[in-house]
């Protein structure tokens, strides 16, 4: 063991104690995996948030006319990557790259607040069921198995279809059919946490059972809600891109990943790359959060020391 | 024998568990008087129904399982079974507080202790964040924690498990309550800190004079600290005297047997001699 003379002991004793968060940060930044992760979702952020100086001032709506046709340019159609268009053009004549970058907007948009929104419902219906216990946590939570069982494709696929797209409904879609699973993950931790004798502490000093609710437990569980919001963004960008690939998504002309693969799905053989970059960018997308989360997990475990 | 009002006066408490094997009555008729500043022990095997009595009177049984069936707990002659949910939270805290066993688990890891004590004392007053700053520094001094304005801002796991006691004990405090329970208060603690504790809690007890009501299965912690002792047996009370004539002539099998658990804590300052 190292001597400490008396200096360097006042010094280590006055040192600052490392506060949770730091702890937390200090962990991630170790985690190769998860640093990868947020890189990659740090790109498609600064992506999709300077679509416009990104795009060149071109816009993802506007069509080539065959006036603005440079020598040697055949047709504003299926264009193949070229100096003007970095990605080349749609079958409309529109720069994929402009599209590109602003359905990342849509796509990524969807992803945030769809996850957000199931991530807040389930941790409120999670929380007061799993506090609240008895007949009442029974009712709620086979509530929530029978929406977990119900097949969600084809009834997404029927409510997409009756309530028309936009971006605000398909929002909609995916939290009702969204919000099961971080119900029953709030619901688990608070039935362990209700138990704790911190919460038993709280009551005898008089907190009512909102305030031990979203006082006393809710910070107590943030771990496992952050993770499951970081990892669910990307399986609902997913989400979005399968509903739009079977049309029933974003509507024309608004671009969203999955409605561009959707378009290009004609075009597979004769202009592959109209499908290979938003299928990349879903895939690079989703990748990256996933890689995050599970960094982010790794480093909000008290249990794994790294 | 005592000429002092009556604080707390439980009759006939039942105190049910109703499990899938059938009904566990943990508290079955306990009568408990506790005067204005008094010191009571109430002692008893693990499972006669202390905790239970503890939590009967804060109203803070597990529902279910658990449900009072019978009997009265007078706080002031009103009877605390008939308050309402709301009623009983500002008596919580405020005029009844209570120690609980675990000071490492006890509090909640993600606030500071100053978070904590401020809150317990602005559920029931109504002043600013500032005054209770100041009230809760004054606790901790009060407590004897050194450096009060430093452990302010500190995490419960920075803390060792005597000091998260003196914590709870603070927090039990802030409010000036009339009746302090300590469940089991010094059990999870070495010999050495639980001396420390209960000679705090002695201290305290002298300054602040409210009553308390120790629960405990160790003898020598209430024959340091009790004027009246209650032995409680398989959900009853089955000997209440005074600290004296209950180490002079035992009168029930299970002091006996409590007797022979284990040597309590050594006092600070020189305890009775007791004959055993």
């Amino acid at each position: 063991m190292k001597e400490y003379t008396a200096n360097e002991e006042l010094k280590l004793r006055e040192a600052p104690t490392e506060t949770y968060v730091s702890n937390i940060l200090r962990r991630l930044r170790r985690n190769r995996m998860g640093m990868l992760g947020l890189a990659m979702v740090f790109v498609v952020l600064v992506a999709v948030i300077f679509a416009g100086p990104l795009s060149f001032g071109k816009s993802p709506y506007a069509m080539l006319s065959p006036a603005d046709l440079k020598p040697g340019q055949t047709t504003p159609e299926f264009m193949t990557p070229n100096r003007d268009h970095i990605l080349g053009t749609d079958e409309l004549g529109r720069d994929a790259w402009s599209r590109l970058l602003y359905g990342g907007r849509v796509s990524l948009l969807i992803g945030v607040v769809a996850s957000l929104t199931s991530i807040f419902l389930g941790t409120f219906v999670g929380l007061v069921s799993g506090f609240y216990g008895g007949w009442f946590d029974n009712l709620i939570m086979r509530f929530t198995d029978t929406m977990m069982s119900i097949p969600t494709l084809p009834l997404m696929v029927v409510l997409a279809a009756v309530l028309k797209g936009g971006v605000l409904n398909l929002i909609l879609i995916l939290v009702v059919f969204g919000w099961m699973g971080d119900a029953r993950l709030v619901r688990g931790v608070t039935l362990s946490l209700r138990e704790q004798e911190y919460i038993e502490a709280a009551r005898a000093v008089g907190a009512s059972p909102w305030r031990i609710m979203f006082r006393h437990l809710l910070p107590n569980t943030a771990a496992p809600i952050i993770v499951s919001f970081s990892m669910s963004i990307s399986s609902l960008i997913i989400y979005e891109a399968s509903l739009s690939y079977l049309g029933l998504g974003i509507p024309q002309p608004t671009p969203s990943w999955g409605n561009m693969l959707y378009n290009a799905q004609n075009y597979i053989f004769s202009a592959p790359q109209l499908v290979w970059f938003p299928g990349l960018a879903i895939f690079f997308t989703s990748l990256g959060f996933n890689f995050f989360g599970d960094g982010l997990r790794d480093a909000l475990d008290p249990k794994l020391k790294l | 024998m005592d000429n002092r009002e009556i604080l707390v006066d439980i009759k006939n408490l039942r105190t049910f568990f109703y499990t899938e094997d059938g009904v566990v009555p943990a508290v079955d008729g306990i009568d408990l008087t506790i005067h204005r500043g008094e010191v009571v022990g109430l002692v008893g095997e693990s499972g006669c129904g202390k905790s239970v009595t503890a939590l009967s009177i804060m109203r803070l049984i597990a529902n279910p399982p658990g449900k009072i069936v019978g009997g009265e707990i007078f706080f002031h002659g009103e009877d605390l079974l008939k308050k309402s949910d709301d009623q009983m939270r500002l008596i919580r805290g405020d005029k009844i507080s209570m120690i609980f066993q675990e000071p490492m688990t006890s509090l909640n890891p993600v606030y500071t202790i100053g978070d904590q004590i401020s809150e317990a004392i602005t559920l029931h007053q109504k002043i600013d964040s500032a005054e209770a700053k100041k009230r809760t520094i004054d606790m901790l001094h009060l407590v004897g924690i050194p450096e009060p304005e430093r452990r302010f801002s500190q995490y419960p796991h920075e803390m060792s498990g005597g000091m998260r006691q003196r914590v709870m004990i603070a927090m039990a405090l802030s409010c000036n309550p009339e009746l302090l329970i300590s469940d089991e208060a010094t059990t999870a603690l070495d010999v050495t800190i639980q001396a420390q504790i209960l000679d705090l809690m002695r201290g305290l007890q002298k300054k602040l004079g409210m009553a308390v009501l120790i629960i405990t299965h160790n003898l020598a912690v209430v024959a340091e600290m009790a004027e009246t002792i209650n032995i409680a047996y398989a959900g009853k009370i089955v000997e209440s005297a005074t600290a004296k004539e209950i180490f002079k002539s035992p009168r029930h099998d299970q002091r006996a047997i409590a007797s022979h658990r284990g040597h309590g804590p050594v006092p600070l300052s020189h305890a009775q001699r007791l004959p055993f």
